[in-house]
């Protein structure tokens, strides 16, 4: 008798699509939205930050504060959309504005993303015009209003609080969106509530670094990107943004994705030191079918090469380049990709397989 | 408060899948679904074999899972019997429910809802069995009250041993199956 | 001269019959109709025909719709339940692949290429041919193959025309090894509907039979019945069944070898006294002579043959005693394996005659039928030849045609020619081995005509193919099989065939007039055909269109109890000695043949039944095929580590001559010996207007090219073929 004899021969009659072989609900729709999601999260968080701390009495050239809301509106409604996609019943979406459940973390996000709106856009209204000078030009109500916030700190200061702990909400839900689906072990931990949290953090932070990188004037700049820069800028008349900023999101990056890592580290450690499901579950991404991607993508290239090259930026060993960027935000879709395939994958009928 | 429940005696069963397709009948289930189904689990070497079959589906868990994360109220506790089911003008397509059921039992029809077995209770309340109950050739399949302490169901779950499915995963489902 | 009378249905009416008086009928009312309103719910009774079992129903439809088809809750063979092809059979109706209209073939027999044509056409090009055949070589020339109820009219219209050439599949290739060896034993075989007392049985043994995959409802009912009460049940077969599961003991048994395990148990049971001795005192012919022959096959003798161990064999020979007379020793069902299966069903017959279960309670119960005049006809014609099927009595205990028989005699032209066929419900290319000498028969033929619900494999090689109403769009004969309590039931339409298809009474009532037989059907159409039948019997068809089913008394069906201990044997008595078999050459106790082996790294191929589908004609029903959709190779697990395969592999299956199978998974399991092979029969098809079900699963009868011809019989022992197995590239 060998050991293969021991595990049982499991036959199921059942092939329902999307469920058999193994679950596959959600595709790509569902981690470009938590991957947006985390972003805006970010966005906001450190928008808000950037407001308490600041409470800037005029608009500047922050890219935090005027680049950082606009396009934390936009990512939201794409990863709105694609959420949207993902749905198999369309017409009904309303149904979600029609009630709370309390005990679904999907209701809460329902809900919390109608805040973000409202919290993001203030935030945004606060700086439009100096992100969009053309546009305040058009409309000058934009210029009213900026003012208007402006001139009075609590209500500044109140935006951003606002931001930021409607951010961490965003940025928490989204993890345990996932984290409280105990029939998918690698995904049941709390612990993924705060790492898509600081993921999206270091994401955001990163996407606002590269964007500082971008416009700042460089010989070495391929004519491309000239190209449209200086198109951008024509169209929005925009100011150059204030690149002292520079060095303090690249640190904050490298704490951000420190602290990711770290929780990688708990996420993984506390499925390790639990029951055999999880441990297999755990197995998928560190020796399993998605320990490839999960090591050179998510880690390697996510978070520790970004890590080393961000931290040879700050001793200007090296200039500050788009790579650390690119590496950081494919980290982030990685990350998420990796999670949903690979929690789809995972089961309670694992161990006897 | 009544709390129904299946009982089904896995030495009777054969797996014969007339379960699965009575419930095709009835309810109209689409080709290529099937909210019940069967499983054969075989342990041992040959010749020393033990066979397990098992009629599965929804569990009508008492602490349900797919039903605490439904963003819409559209997968519920029905007032009856405890039984799950779901307002399909009221889901979504979210398939969530999908995710939590840590038995497989639910799937999206082509319509769009999520939809699974509903124990038949349009068959139910006119005071009939589900339609796997009543098609078995075996008579393996119990279905009623077991918050009655007379019913069939609750008289064979106190003398015969049983188990039921993932009883660590704290669903508490109501499908029992005797050895 | 053997006293095996061909005639031996007609002894059930003579003999043991349900008194006309009290007549059970149903009072429970269910509307029936054959007109169907477009909106309620309407329940209609009839009965299935999936299989041949044919168990009562009653069909839900709604709103114009077939919805559903439950049991008849009176029907003694469902009891109210069908199994799931029953349960499943509707998925027939809508089936998009199904035969529409009459079709000609317009290219070579087997391309498939047809011109749709009308039913006068069709009619009227059989009718030429078959008065042309007639006319040059005589009636006797034409044949038929036709399985089940639904050719009662074809073959009506068959012997008016003059011929008796008309065999049924299921004799050589299926029940008829069992059904022998138990006439012979007991003077009457097993019956088509097995006379087994399942329920009250307290010691069951299964030889090779897989109740529970092998689904005949009422064996399956009473099967788990048994389980359900503790039953002591012993299962021998090389693979680890659903029945073997349930069993107190399992044996292994080395395939092939179940004769020499018989043996061995009748070695036991008379050397230790087991046997019911006043009962084999009162009806035994021979028992001395039988003891002694059987002296030398000890359990040891068997061991090395067939892999079970001495002990074993004891302690179940002991248990089948310790219940005996409610001690049954199933007889099986397609009993056509290793060529020498008559003895083995007499072997079994013998088994259960040392238990007394013949005709005791938990044994093999005395069946009964409820007779309806049949309709007045003319005389037919005696057949101016003999039968071909069976020349010179090669295989003297034949009662029935041999199928294979009439394919050889069609093949070689002797004793003489036979120009015609007509295939009804039967796909040839499945249920007769070795598929090259059916498709060269069939060149030999100047008509091929195929009467089918579903492009089949067969109607592809014919010259003109009919589509026939399925069972639930149409009336047929009444079904009147003897059974446990004798009934009559009432097929009628449910649901209009959705095209141009007939019923099989209709096909044959107006061949025949083409044929200028119309004198033998002096009925315009089947109600008529029915209610006088029914009136002549003292019953009333509108009350059968209403309920479906009725129910004659029971009369005693355990000779303790009254029915009647006869034996048509030429001893008049159980014959543990068969002088009958010693004249003519043969055994007259079973002996063992070690079966062949198979060449080196090859596996004897073994098939069998699924609970969801039906020999080869179901799996082009869209319900069932969701149940299971392609058939796998079971393949023992050390085998397939071995070989580099797990269970979801795709592979081929090559056999001793070199035909290779269609892509097959594998399903590696300890639940089958190593040295063999298993699949369900009847998938893997290759009829290209079979769009759904080709190429799905494997063929076993593709890979069937080698058999053992039984000499007793005729039958063809199919269990004698080898594969290798071939990994994808």
């Amino acid at each position: 008798m060998t050991a293969l004899a021991l595990l049982p021969e499991l036959t199921v009659s059942r092939h329902n699509p999307l469920v058999d072989p193994h679950l596959h609900i959600w595709e790509w729709q569902i981690p470009v939205y938590l991957f947006f999601g985390g972003l805006v999260a970010g966005l906001m968080i450190i928008a808000g930050v950037r407001l308490i701390a600041l409470r800037p009495q005029q608009r500047e050239a922050l890219v935090c504060c005027t680049i950082g809301p606009l396009i934390g509106l936009t990512f939201l409604s794409v990863g709105m959309f694609t959420l949207f996609l993902d749905l198999s019943h369309k017409l009904y979406v309303w149904r979600l504005y029609t009630t709370f459940q309390i005990t679904s973390p999907m209701s809460w996000g329902s809900w919390i993303l109608l805040l973000v709106y409202p919290a993001l856009g203030a935030n945004a209204l606060a700086h439009l015009p100096e992100a969009i000078p053309a546009l305040a030009k058009r409309f000058p109500v934009l210029v009213t209003i900026s003012d208007f916030i402006l001139a009075r700190v609590q209500w500044v200061v109140g935006i951003g609080v606002a931001n930021v702990m409607v951010g961490i909400a965003l940025g928490i839900y989204t993890g345990i969106l996932l984290g409280a689906l105990g029939a998918r072990p690698l995904w049941n931990s709390a612990v993924l509530g705060p790492l898509f949290l600081f993921s999206g953090l270091s994401t955001a932070t990163a996407v606002l670094h590269g964007i500082l990188v971008i416009t700042t004037p460089d010989d070495e700049r391929p004519a491309f990107a000239d190209f449209l820069l200086s198109a951008l800028t024509q169209l929005t008349q925009a100011r150059p943004l204030d690149k002292n900023i520079g060095p303090v999101l690249a640190r904050a990056d490298n704490s951000f994705l420190t602290i990711e890592l770290a929780l990688l580290g708990l996420f993984l450690l506390g499925h390790l030191t639990s029951t055999g499901i999880h441990q297999a579950a755990a197995g998928l991404l560190l020796t399993g079918s998605y320990a490839a991607v999960f090591w050179v993508f998510v880690i390697g290239m996510g978070i520790v090469l970004p890590l080393v090259l961000q931290s040879l930026e700050l001793q200007d060993r090296i200039r500050h380049a788009i790579a650390p960027v690119i590496l950081v935000v494919f980290g982030g879709i990685a990350l998420r990709f990796i999670l949903v395939y690979a929690g789809q994958e995972s089961h309670w009928f694992q161990a006897l397989n | 408060m009544s709390r129904f429940a299946m009982v089904i005696d896995t030495r009777r069963c054969v797996g014969c899948q007339d379960c699965v397709v009575a419930c095709k009948t009835e309810n109209g289930v689409p080709e290529g679904y099937c909210r019940d189904w069967i499983t054969e689990e075989a342990h041992g070497a040959f010749p020393t074999v033990q066979l397990e079959i098992r009629s599965e589906r929804c569990n009508h868990c008492d602490h349900p899972p797919c039903v605490s994360c439904c963003p819409t109220g559209a997968s519920h506790i029905h007032e009856r019997g405890g039984v799950v089911l779901v307002t399909h003008d009221k889901c979504i397509g979210c398939k969530a429910c999908l995710a939590a059921c840590p038995y497989d039992a639910r799937f999206i029809h082509p319509d769009g809802y999520a939809d699974k077995c509903t124990f038949c209770i349009h068959r139910v309340e006119q005071g009939l069995n589900p339609a796997c109950v009543s098609v078995c050739p075996t008579h393996c399949m119990h279905f009623g009250d077991i918050d009655d302490p007379h019913s069939e169901v609750s008289l064979l779950l106190n003398s015969r041993a049983h188990h039921a499915l993932l009883p660590d995963a704290g669903t508490k489902p109501c499908i029992f199956y005797l050895t | 001269m053997n006293t095996l009378s061909r005639r031996r249905f007609l002894k059930i009416s003579a003999g043991t019959i349900a008194g006309l008086g009290a007549i059970d009928a149903t009072r429970r009312v269910v509307s029936a109709a054959s007109k169907v309103p477009k909106s309620g719910l309407q329940r209609i009774p009839t009965f299935c025909n999936v299989c041949f079992w044919q168990c009562g129903a009653i069909a839900s439809v709604r709103d114009g719709e077939l919805w559903k088809i439950e049991g008849h809750p009176l029907d003694p063979l469902s009891h109210g339940r069908l199994c799931p092809r029953g349960t499943g059979g509707i998925g027939a109706h809508s089936d998009p692949d199904r035969l529409r209209s009459p079709l000609i073939r317009v290219s070579e027999r087997g391309e498939e290429k047809w011109k749709a044509v009308t039913w006068d056409e069709a009619l009227s090009f059989i009718a030429e041919k078959m008065q042309k055949i007639k006319a040059d070589y005589g009636p006797e020339s034409f044949a038929a193959f036709i399985h089940g109820l639904g050719g009662t009219f074809l073959k009506h219209t068959l012997r008016a025309y003059g011929t008796n050439n008309i065999a049924a599949p299921s004799f050589a290739q299926c029940r008829g090894p069992r059904d022998v060896g138990f006439t012979l034993t007991f003077g009457d075989d097993a019956g088509a509907l097995e006379r087994t007392d399942i329920e009250d049985a307290q010691c069951l043994v299964l030889i090779g039979s897989h109740l529970g995959e092998n689904m005949h409802n009422t064996q399956v009912q009473e099967f788990a019945s048994a389980v359900g009460k503790g039953a002591s049940i012993i299962v021998v077969d090389p693979r680890f069944s659903v029945a073997a599961s349930k069993a107190k003991y399992y044996l292994p048994i080395k395939p092939g070898t179940d004769i020499a395990l018989l043996l061995a148990w009748m070695n036991v049971i008379v050397a230790e006294k087991l046997y019911d001795k006043d009962y084999v005192d009162k009806y035994g012919f021979g028992f001395e002579q039988f003891a002694a022959e059987i002296q030398p096959y000890t359990p040891e003798w068997a061991y090395p043959e067939t892999g079970i161990d001495p002990d074993t064999i004891r302690a179940t020979a002991r248990e089948m005693a310790r219940y005996r007379p409610a001690t049954l020793i199933h007889p099986g069902r397609h009993s056509s394996w290793y060529g020498d299966d008559a003895q083995r069903g007499r072997a079994i017959a013998l088994l259960n005659a040392l238990m007394g279960s013949w005709g005791r309670k938990g044994g093999l119960y005395a069946p009964s039928a409820m007779p309806v005049p049949a309709y007045p006809h003319p005389a037919y014609p005696t057949p101016g030849k003999p039968e071909v099927d069976n020349p010179n009595e090669k295989y003297p205990f034949a009662n029935e045609n041999i199928s294979t028989g009439l394919r050889e005699a069609t093949l070689l032209g002797k004793p003489y020619p036979v120009k015609g066929w007509l295939v009804y419900a039967t796909n040839l290319m499945y249920s007769l081995p070795n598929q090259a000498e059916t498709i060269r028969a069939i060149q030999q033929l100047d008509l091929m005509v195929v009467v089918d619900v579903i492009p089949s494999e067969i109607a592809g090689y014919a010259d003109v193919v009919l589509p026939e109403a399925n069972y639930l769009e149409r009336y047929d004969d009444l079904h009147t099989e003897p059974f446990k309590v004798p009934f009559i039931a009432l097929r009628q339409p449910v649901v209009e065939p959705p095209d141009d298809q007939k019923p099989n009474w209709w096909i044959a009532k107006k061949l025949a007039e083409k044929l200028g037989l119309g004198a033998y059907y002096p009925w315009s159409d089947i109600e008529e055909y029915l209610a006088a039948r029914l009136k002549a019997g003292g019953y009333s068809f509108d009350d059968l269109n209403r309920d479906g089913i009725l129910l004659g008394k029971q009369p005693p069906i355990y000779f303790e109890d009254g029915a009647p201990a006869t034996f048509d044997t030429p001893s008049k008595k159980i014959e543990f000695f068969s002088t009958q078999l010693q004249k003519a050459g043969f055994d007259p106790v079973p002996r063992y043949t070690r079966p062949e082996t198979g060449a080196e790294g090859s596996y004897r191929l073994l098939f069998g039944r699924a609970p969801m589908h039906s020999f080869s004609r179901t799996q082009t029903n869209h319900l069932l095929m969701d149940l299971l959709s392609e058939n796998a190779v079971w393949v023992n697990a050390a085998e397939a580590t071995r070989l580099g395969l797990k269970s979801g592999d795709y592979v081929r299956l090559r056999n001793q001559d070199g035909e290779v199978s269609n892509r097959i998974q594998v399903k590696a399991t300890e639940r089958i010996r190593p040295e063999c092979v298993y699949m369900v029969h009847g998938f893997g098809h290759t009829s290209r207007e079979l769009r759904f079900a080709y190429g799905k699963g494997a063929s076993d009868s593709r890979l069937i090219t080698r058999y053992k011809t039984d000499p007793l019989m005729g039958g063809t022992g199919m269990n004698v073929n080898f594969v290798t197995i071939e990994t994808e590239a």
